[in-house]
């Protein structure tokens, strides 16, 4: 049991990154510079990086022949427990970056806490992604400012996004039964402990960018419990296209 | 000094083997050349980020997606480069997507054909790049240096995947048959028209004279796509992928393969704008530079109002810098 979650809990931690990967590889050509482009691209594969990391991880602990891809490609959509708002569309620029920052700032101090994680493994691949994610929160935030406090358009764009955002990024901070079980293990951090600092830094920054914090009430978001938006089918559908349509082979 | 010696000096250098740099003085020719070559070069990364990218979100594995990610951006990197390149002759970056964006400036026609397989990303690999890199290694040789600079690092990352994309080509052809069947498609689909990189025959081509003089170019279209078939078809014999040319054969005597004819009537529908995906090709670039006109003024707008409010022109310098 000890063993299935902390099988479940790496499925978690790799499918945040990969789904979001997923989401910014779709831009890749089509970014608003060129430079926006490569360190969109940059971000993607980064975060790949780290999907590969956890699923080799599990794949040994699942044994037989899982493997990353059988892990990444192969189960069904209820079996991805990702945050609903990473699968959210790249509706425009605003939204990409408003989706990045929220999960930046919660990427980051997790990977700070995994670090001290009793499970050796999940603490290395910490130490090393946190290098990257550092990078990516420098990244999203100094756009948070620069798009918030641009100019009337770029303002007006990043409200929406962050009015139709920012209300399903509770489900981030907010413990799935795997995360309490891992926190009980000293494996993941508490995530209500966390959940202070977030909102603390997600406030500050709204706040330098000259946007308003949105009055929400939470919506209610089931990712984690592989319960995800109608996005995220889509998604699936194209990201295992290949491993569907010709199933058991090399590529 | 009249002008005519100065050009008659420019050629002497040229002759020499010297590179030419950009506060060198040049024949206007020469400067509006490399201008349309560059900027052609450029255009056809950024350009070429599109049927690759096309497949980026259904890369079979995850070190597939990896690579081809990376390659892709690897491309916008090179037109970058290039477009750095170019701005060096007096030309703005914005002037030259507008160049683009208008239909003005061309780019590569391989990129107007689409892919529509996994195996097309392999065959773009091993057949476009590798076309690619035979020209851009003249290129690292050319007359002038900021050209021929960018061309020696391209080049690198260039032949980097012109291998990957022949590894997956060798994992198809050594696959199953419906792999194989994938990879012989893919080649047939992309022979020809990687041919046709090389542009028209040389007696139709009327830049290759003044451009081989000006050692913008060291050898003629004709003679590099000599060059990519001898290299190329014992490569596809390795993969055991059959060549779609019924006249491709040895020939002992030149020491050279001859091979078929190329469609012309297609090579010059495409450059003209009627190929397979020439609209949405250049609407996608449109269409990602239009979306991002509003985060660009953005950018502007908050370091201009940053410097003035701190008076200091170096922090928008770092600004912009940091916006990129």
């Amino acid at each position: 049991m000890k063993s299935n979650n902390l099988y479940q809990y790496l499925l978690l931690l790799g499918d945040h990154s990969m789904i979001l990967g997923h989401r910014l590889s779709e831009l890749c050509g089509h970014g608003p510079s060129l430079e926006t482009d490569i360190a969109l691209t940059n971000i993607s594969l980064d975060l790949f990086g780290q999907v590969r990391s956890y699923f080799q991880y599990a794949a040994k602990l699942a044994g037989g022949d899982a493997t990353e891809n059988t892990i990444a490609y192969l189960r069904t959509e209820r079996k991805y427990l990702s945050s609903t708002i990473l699968e959210q569309e790249n509706r425009d620029f605003a939204h990409v970056i408003v989706r990045q920052f929220l999960f930046d700032v919660y990427h980051r101090l997790l990977l700070e806490e995994l670090q001290n994680s009793k499970d050796d493994q999940i603490a290395a691949i910490a130490t090393k992604s946190l290098k990257e994610v550092k990078y990516h929160l420098r990244f999203s935030t100094s756009w948070m400012n620069r798009l918030g406090a641009g100019t009337e358009e770029s303002n007006q764009r990043m409200q929406v996004a962050l009015d139709y955002l920012l209300p399903m990024a509770h489900e981030l901070v907010t413990a799935s039964d795997i995360e309490t079980a891992m926190k009980d293990e000293e494996i993941a951090p508490d995530l209500n402990v966390l959940a202070i600092e977030y909102w603390t830094q997600v406030k500050a920054v709204i706040q330098e960018s000259n946007l308003k914090y949105p009055e929400f009430k939470d919506r209610v978001v089931r990712g984690k419990q592989g319960i995800h938006s109608e996005h995220m089918g889509r998604l699936l559908s194209e990201f295992q296209y290949m491993q569907r349509a010709y199933p058991n082979m090399q590529w | 000094m009249t002008v005519k010696s100065l050009e008659q000096q420019f050629q002497e250098r040229i002759d020499a083997g010297e590179r030419i740099e950009a506060k060198d003085w040049m024949p206007e020719k020469y400067r509006k050349t490399h201008i349309r070559q560059i900027s052609q070069h450029a255009h056809s990364e950024i350009v070429g980020m599109l049927p690759e990218g096309n497949w980026i979100t259904r890369a079979p594995s995850l070190r597939r997606k990896v690579g081809l990610l990376a390659k892709v951006q690897d491309e916008a990197g090179h037109g970058l480069y290039l477009y750095s390149a170019a701005e060096t002759l007096g030309i703005s970056r914005d002037e030259l997507f507008d160049q683009l964006h208008t239909g003005k400036a061309k780019y590569s026609s391989i990129f107007n054909y689409p892919t529509l397989s996994w195996a097309d990303i392999g065959a773009i690999g091993w057949l476009v790049d590798g076309a690619a890199i035979i020209n851009q290694v003249m290129l690292t040789r050319t007359s002038y240096g900021p050209y021929a600079r960018a061309m020696v690092r391209i080049c690198k990352e260039e032949s980097f995947h012109q291998r990957q994309g022949y590894e997956i080509m060798l994992g198809l052809s050594q696959g199953s048959p419906e792999q194989k069947e994938m990879a012989q498609d893919a080649l047939n689909r992309f022979w020809w028209p990687s041919l046709m990189m090389f542009g028209p025959r040389d007696e139709e081509s009327p830049n290759t004279e003044q451009s081989v003089k000006w050692k913008i170019k060291r050898k003629t279209n004709d003679e590099l796509r000599q060059e990519f078939v001898d290299i190329t078809v014992p490569q596809a014999e390795i993969l055991g992928l059959t060549i779609p040319d019924p006249d491709l054969k040895w020939n002992e005597e030149r020491g050279h393969y001859d091979f078929g004819e190329i469609d012309w009537d297609e090579f010059w529908q495409v450059v003209k704008g009627n190929g397979p995906c020439n609209k949405e090709r250049l609407g996608a670039r449109v269409k990602a530079w239009d979306d991002g006109a509003w985060v660009r003024e953005a950018a502007i707008a908050y370091s201009d109002r940053r410097s003035r409010s701190q008076g200091d022109e170096a922090s928008r310098n770092q600004d912009v810098s940091a916006a990129i």
